[in-house]
């Protein structure tokens, strides 16, 4: 059977049925999300796809009230901002994400190491549905 | 093992020149580059004939976007009379001119050319913020700009992984803010040569004409805490932690060391040079530092063979106040998590002992993308040259200057290091 590329094509397909999927180097068990096609420790190419477990902690955050066109056609603006972080996962690897459950217009009360569970947003329609991460308080 | 990096033959810098920097709807890429350019031949003190220039290095990074047209290396070689000699345009976002700056000194340190004129130009103020966010955003990764990162964006969430780490908070940021525009308001090329202080008295007036209520901030910190006055951005990065929407250029001249001084009395010459390149976000093993400012940091000073204390005044990539306190610490110039500390101390003022962004930094000189490198060598050039007017530095013996660049969200950064002798 042919092997899934490891690519950000692969990764995005994976995302709109609701998985989380990375690689792992089969030589040398580095763990790499988004996933990458080599293995940047010790350059092997055998990669295996890997399921994240969707859990993780908040590490960084920043509440956006001028964002890029897409995220104001989801209504948010200067008034609504919207919340994007970097999550740090239970495996021990980081991604980023919108954060989700979490009220941009009171930054202060948003706190680094939150627990957090993936969920996954889709939007579009037709001929271009997307699936953006996220992630939201536990 | 690697030998110790070195150049074929030294370089000097031997003329520097900007246009202003601002906003401008009737100006274009042409026009600003030759103010810039005009301004650069005025420098050179024993003069240099524009026809014994080798090549050009153009940095730029989103003209092709913003205006629409791309291939800018040929359109400024045609500008300046310099066709046929060749014209190479280079791109490392926000960092496009310190890359041209390098080009030039490897072209020369090679041996191939003897003069080499390197510089950068950009013109943004023509589209709204959301396109220029959008026109930025670029220059990110692509997974940032998925998860609805902005430029702010990425610098917020660092700093809010700093503030989480040692302890700083927005207080510390405004410390930078308040400082950039004390220095800018001594720099008649700045977009923002006022003061914070300058800023209030302008709205306060304002307020009297129209009859409104008067604004009470008793200092620069309450008109900086003030959410009208001061709104987020992307937060905790507000308005003015944000470096403008900015149109400009800027341009140095380059020669072979030995042929200096025919060019003038005070050439500067270049010691250290050095650039790194870096992950995304989600890959840092860190967020509260720049791994490619870092290593560029590491090459400069190996090359010159100088500490980062030896480096007595420097130009660093304040796109935003977070990015400023974060590279004094990567440059090695304060210890990781003093660098907002020392600038709460007023370490890094005009008249303190280690006096960062002079020029008003791209905060408040503005931010025209690709001409900021060699904009801030254009500022270091004044000061070690003592002609800093009533911005220079009062260190006596200054020699040696920095200029740190940094592209998008820390993919590429450069650190230069310059000698007066």
């Amino acid at each position: 059977m042919e092997v899934t590329p490891f690519n950000d094509i692969s990764y995005e397909r994976f995302l709109s049925e609701e998985k989380l999927m990375g690689s792992r180097c089969r030589d040398c068990g580095t763990l790499f999300l988004p996933p990458r096609a080599i293995c940047i420790e010790c350059y092997s190419s055998e990669m295996d796809w890997v399921e994240m477990r969707g859990k993780g902690k908040l590490a960084a955050y920043t509440c956006i009230a001028i964002g890029p066109p897409f995220m104001a056609k989801e209504g948010y603006d200067r008034k609504h901002p919207y919340v994007s972080g970097v999550v740090e996962l239970e495996e021990g690897i980081k991604v980023v994400a919108r954060i989700e459950g979490v009220d941009g217009n009171k930054p202060e009360t948003i706190k680094i190491g939150t627990p957090l569970k993936v969920e996954f947003l889709h939007r579009g329609e037709g001929r271009n549905p997307t699936t953006f991460l996220a992630f939201r308080p536990l | 093992m690697r030998g110790r990096r070195k150049l074929g033959r030294g370089v000097a810098v031997v003329g520097a020149g900007m246009s202003k920097f601002g906003m401008f709807r009737d100006k274009d890429s042409k026009y600003l580059f030759a103010e810039a350019f005009k301004e650069m031949l005025s420098t050179v003190d024993k003069g240099v004939d524009p026809k014994d220039i080798d090549a050009l290095y153009l940095g730029n990074f989103t003209n092709d976007f913003f205006v629409h047209q791309g291939h800018w290396g040929p359109i400024i070689s045609d500008l300046l009379g310099l066709t046929p000699k060749p014209a190479t345009r280079t791109e490392g976002a926000c960092a496009s001119s310190a890359l041209a700056f390098r080009e030039g000194v490897f072209a020369i340190a090679s041996g191939f050319y003897d003069v080499a004129l390197v510089g950068g130009v950009e013109e943004m103020s023509k589209r709204n913020t959301e396109e220029v966010t959008q026109g930025l955003a670029m220059a990110a990764s692509p997974y940032e700009v998925k998860a609805g990162f902005t430029f702010p964006g990425v610098f917020g969430a660092m700093a809010t992984a700093y503030f989480a780490r040692y302890g700083a908070t927005r207080k510390h940021l405004m410390n930078v803010t308040i400082k950039s525009h004390n220095n800018a308001r001594l720099n008649p090329k700045a977009q923002y040569n006022v003061s914070i202080r300058d800023i209030m008295n302008q709205k306060i007036e304002k307020a009297k004409v129209k009859g409104n209520p008067l604004p009470t901030w008793r200092n620069e910190k309450e008109f900086l805490r003030d959410p009208g006055a001061n709104p987020i951005v992307a937060w905790p990065m507000h308005l003015y932690d944000c470096c403008p929407i900015s149109d400009g250029a800027s341009c140095v001249l380059l020669v072979a060391e030995e042929m200096a001084r025919d060019f003038t009395d005070i050439p500067l010459y270049l010691v250290g040079i050095g650039q790194g390149s870096g992950k995304g976000l989600h890959a840092k093993e860190d967020l509260t530092y720049f791994e490619a400012t870092r290593h560029a940091a590491e090459e400069a000073y190996e090359l010159s063979g100088l500490k980062p204390e030896d480096v007595q005044i420097a130009e660093v990539h304040d796109c935003f106040s977070i990015a400023e306190i974060v590279h004094l610490e990567d440059l090695g110039f304060f210890k990781p998590g003093e660098g907002y500390k020392a600038v709460e101390e007023g370490l890094t003022r005009l008249d303190g002992p280690k006096p960062i962004n002079t020029s008003g930094g791209l905060k408040c000189k503005g931010h025209p993308v690709g001409a900021t490198g060699t904009g801030q060598m254009v500022e270091i050039w004044k000061q070690l040259r003592g002609e800093a007017g009533e911005r220079q530095v009062p260190i006596k013996d200054l020699r040696i200057g920095a200029t740190q660049s940094l592209g998008g969200t820390g993919g590429t950064c450069t650190l230069t290091i310059l000698e007066r002798r």
